[in-house]
């Protein structure tokens, strides 16, 4: 019983990682039809970033990854920005070429990250809370779990709230629905591509930043290695809709965990895949109600 | 001058030659409307206005060029749109949809809801679930939030009942009296009640523009620019 | 007259190919050695498989449309395939090719079936799904059979001596070639043939080509598997001709991404575009890896050689700018060229 809990909180962790990560991929590509694969590499450039600040600043770890976060998540949210500004935008409606640049980004970047910090892994500032671990129902639990899945509640809650309740929210939702009628209504849809980039980018960098803490380290091929489970995560939960988005990294994250304990190792990754060819073949829309585009 | 002037307008969509040298006027004022058979290309030449496909030629508004002019600042220069299909968005309120469409300080709600009462007691729900003539009144409803000097308006009758064909008759009479309107419509009742000029199209070219009256007044003319199913002239109940 | 240039202008380039491992020129920069050398002609042999690889993908992509991002599965079926079998099965060199050929028709035309069902990027999810399942299958080590992390070495007692071994880099050479014509050949007959039209009607337009009556479904599946198939094919060469063994970044989703570059910066859709971009790909990957380490690049300052000595870093940023200034790859801007050339005259 105290495995299975633990393994849930675990799986949710995860999910919450997943999450953060799928949420921008899902409404980058179902508002803008742009597939990002640049987006594994705004994580890892967040957590190197969180990393790299970390070792400039004194203190303890706790001021390490604080101090160090809130540069991530900057460095993160401009430079996605930036690549929506002068590589994205230029190619408007030419989705071919979007995704091609994205995918030429994302070697780069890799490349580039590899070059300046090396292949080996970099540890992470954790404070010792966060390694500490709480007894629930006899499970010994991480910190950082909780960490995890707090931050993503607050984030799924401040999304919503986002696309509710203001203006670009609005013009995000309707245009993911049908783009070209937002443009008819006299809206330059191409401010929200660069807010929904720079808001991608900035949740790709914050789950970087709690890959960090997870795993205690970085390394190059993180935002490539999570990225492939953020990419099913959207598909299973449909493009452009946030709450699909969430259950779907749920689901995906705890399947994870169950399959690779109760079953065997390495055969949880196995078992999301053929959830992912499972879904698609039901419906190849994902969960969420079919988007036009 | 015309409020719209179009000169050689030429659109392909695919392999298909669709608008081969459209030229047309709209006068200011009132209601031109632009006839033809299914498939003819009305619609195209709405969008095309617009700028949501990829045009060549010269349209211009109140002596400024479009044609170069992304959809988004021809709209802000006064241009309502209905669509045809309505295109409402589905996952959006009522009164989403209409706040989506504001686009200046102050957006004539009064107007919108005195034509369309139902969008009022309806602002909570979902644009999805209404029926067919409700998401119409939310797409005319868009278009007059703002003044716009042209109203581009895509047959707003179409798979109506009668009942709600007249009240849409009715609503384009009244934002007539507010902008110029460029109607397409197949139902030629209601181009009679509420059209001063008709403009048809052909073969991707204009075959005929002048008064509405004369034309409507002439079943074999009719019969000859618009087909067999060029709709039916039944006087006003 | 145009006729007869597509048969000779390949017919050409095959013979004046296969005679460069008689050739004793020396090409500075762009070798490390004269052109009959070993080095060489490895390197070169490395270039003429990725030369054929590429088309493969190109098959997909560029003909018939298909975006698949799990290419790199049929590849690595063939390379760990045959490696398991003549190293840890201990199997003869016929029936382990038997074996991988027989694999590389059936794998991809279940998966393919599967895969197919859906189309855009739900088609690409799904084929990066299973070339994730097969990168995870082969890191778990079933039986120890692949190696995990370390791959397999590749037990080269069952292989004729004229492809063991540095002193028979010639062979190899020849041998890579070979393969890189043979796809050239297969793939430029079958998109000329009645199946590759409705190929290539597919990748316009898929609706025309149910409208017409045809079921896209069958013809899709038939480029799929015969891509594959090749892929698989090109595994087995990649693996004679580095003679080491089986590696896991074969397997990766990043290996078939490179297969994209390749096939853009050649020109996707092309004639000859696959064959010069996985070619000039391969080479510059290769060669910028060493020149990365050689004084020149590290005299430099470190902010400027840090990012130089990545061949990745260097591709990708080519491979952006090319995605801007030539979208067709080197072959579609030779068709610009001529284009212009024809409308100027």
């Amino acid at each position: 019983m105290s495995t299975f809990i633990l393994l849930t909180v675990t799986g949710l962790g995860l999910g919450a990682m997943y999450f953060l990560i799928a949420s921008g991929l899902s409404l980058i590509y179902g508002l803008m039809g742009v597939l990002n694969f640049a987006h594994g590499a705004f994580l890892t450039v967040g957590a190197y970033v969180t990393w790299w600040t970390g070792t400039h600043v004194g203190g303890g770890p706790g001021i390490k990854l604080l101090v160090g976060a809130l540069a991530g998540l900057a460095v993160g949210a401009i430079l996605a920005a930036l690549v929506e500004l002068v590589l994205i935008r230029p190619l408007y409606q030419r989705h071919i070429e979007q995704v091609l640049v994205t995918v030429g980004l994302a070697l780069a970047l890799g490349a580039l990250v590899e070059a300046i910090w090396g292949f080996d892994a970099r540890p992470f500032p954790v404070p010792a809370w966060l390694v500490d671990t709480t007894t629930i129902f006899g499970a010994r639990i991480p910190n950082d779990r909780f960490l995890e899945i707090g931050v993503a509640l607050a984030v799924l809650l401040a999304l919503t709230a986002f696309l509710r309740y203001t203006r670009y929210g609005l013009i995000i939702r309707a245009g993911v629905e049908n783009r070209a009628m937002v443009t008819a209504l006299g809206i330059d849809v191409r401010k929200a591509f660069t807010l929904v980039f720079a808001l991608g980018g900035t949740a790709a960098a914050l789950a970087g930043v709690l890959s960090g803490v997870y795993f205690g380290a970085v390394d190059p091929g993180r935002g490539t290695s999570l990225l492939i489970f953020a990419f099913i995560v959207v598909v299973i939960g449909g493009f452009g809709s946030i709450g699909g988005t969430a259950i779907a990294a749920v689901i995906v994250g705890l399947i994870q965990q169950y399959a690779n304990y109760y079953a065997s190792s390495g055969l949880g990754d196995l078992a999301v895949v053929l959830l992912l060819a499972l879904v698609l073949l039901a419906r190849p829309g994902g969960l969420a109600p079919k988007v036009a585009h | 001058m015309a409020l719209i002037e179009v000169r050689d307008l030429n659109v392909h969509l695919g392999e298909s030659h669709v608008l081969q040298g459209v030229s047309f006027e709209v006068p200011e004022g009132g209601v031109t409307a632009l006839l033809g058979r299914n498939g003819v290309g009305k619609t195209t030449t709405l969008r095309a206005l617009m700028g949501l496909v990829p045009r060549r030629g010269t349209v211009t508004l109140a002596g400024a060029d479009l044609t170069r002019e992304p959809t988004h600042m021809i709209v802000r220069r006064g241009v309502g749109y209905v669509p045809e299909d309505r295109d409402v968005f589905a996952g959006l309120t009522v009164d989403e949809n209409l706040r989506l469409a504001e686009r200046n300080g102050s957006p004539r709600y009064e107007l919108v809801y005195e034509l369309f009462p139902e969008l009022k007691t309806r602002g909570g729900q979902r644009a999805g679930t209404l029926s067919g003539g409700q998401q119409q009144m939310v797409g005319i409803a868009r278009a007059l939030l703002n003044e716009n000097s042209v109203l581009l308006v895509d047959e707003p009758t179409k798979g109506l009942a009668p009942l709600l064909v007249t009240e849409v008759a009715a609503a384009l009479e009244r934002a007539a009296e507010l902008s110029t309107v460029l109607l397409v419509e197949q139902n030629l009742a209601v181009v009679a009640r509420v059209a001063q000029q008709v403009v048809v199209l052909d073969g991707g070219r204009v075959v005929h523009a002048g008064g509405a009256k004369e034309l409507l007044g002439d079943p074999e003319r009719v019969r000859a620019l618009l087909g067999v199913h060029g709709g039916q002239v039944r006087s006003d109940r | 007259m145009r006729r007869v240039a597509g048969i000779a202008v390949p017919l050409v380039l095959l013979a004046l190919l296969a005679l460069v491992p008689l050739i004793g020129l020396d090409i500075p920069v762009v070798f490390n050695g004269p052109l009959d050398s070993p080095g060489t002609l490895g390197l070169l042999a490395l270039c003429l498989v990725f030369a054929g690889v590429a088309l493969t993908y190109d098959l997909l992509f560029g003909f018939t449309g298909l975006l698949s991002f799990g290419h790199a599965l049929y590849f690595a079926l063939g390379v760990y395939l045959m490696t398991i079998a003549l190293t840890k099965w201990e199997w003869g060199l016929l029936p382990a090719l038997g074996i991988v050929a027989i694999a590389g028709i059936l794998v991809p035309l279940v998966l393919g079936a599967v895969s197919l069902r859906v189309g855009g990027i739900a088609f690409a999810m799904v084929t990066l799904a299973f070339a994730q399942a097969g990168q995870v299958l082969v890191q778990k080590n079933p039986d120890g059979l692949t190696g995990g992390e370390e791959g397999v070495g590749l037990n080269s007692d069952a292989l004729p001596d004229f492809f063991v071994g540095v002193l028979q880099a010639k062979n190899l050479y020849w041998l890579a070639l070979g393969y890189a014509a043979l796809v050239f050949l297969v793939v430029r007959s079958a998109v000329s043939s009645s199946p590759g039209h409705v190929w290539q009607a597919i990748r316009e337009n898929e609706r025309r080509v149910e409208v017409i009556g045809l079921r896209p479904f069958g013809f899709k599946l038939l480029a799929f598997v015969l891509a594959s198939f090749l892929a698989t094919l090109g595994g087995v060469v990649w693996l004679l001709v580095l003679g080491t063994g089986a590696t896991p970044t074969v397997t990766t989703a990043n290996f078939t991404l490179t297969l994209l570059v390749m096939v853009v910066i050649g020109g996707a859709g092309t004639r000859y575009g696959a064959l010069l971009g996985g070619f000039l790909y391969t080479l510059a990957d290769q060669r910028l890896g060493s020149l990365s380490g050689s004084s020149q690049v590290r005299d430099l300052p470190a902010v400027l050689e840090k990012p130089l000595s990545e061949p990745l870093f260097i591709l990708g940023t080519l491979f952006i700018l090319l995605v801007f200034f030539i979208p067709g790859g080197i072959a579609g801007f030779g068709q610009r060229l001529r284009v212009l050339r024809r409308a100027a005259s």
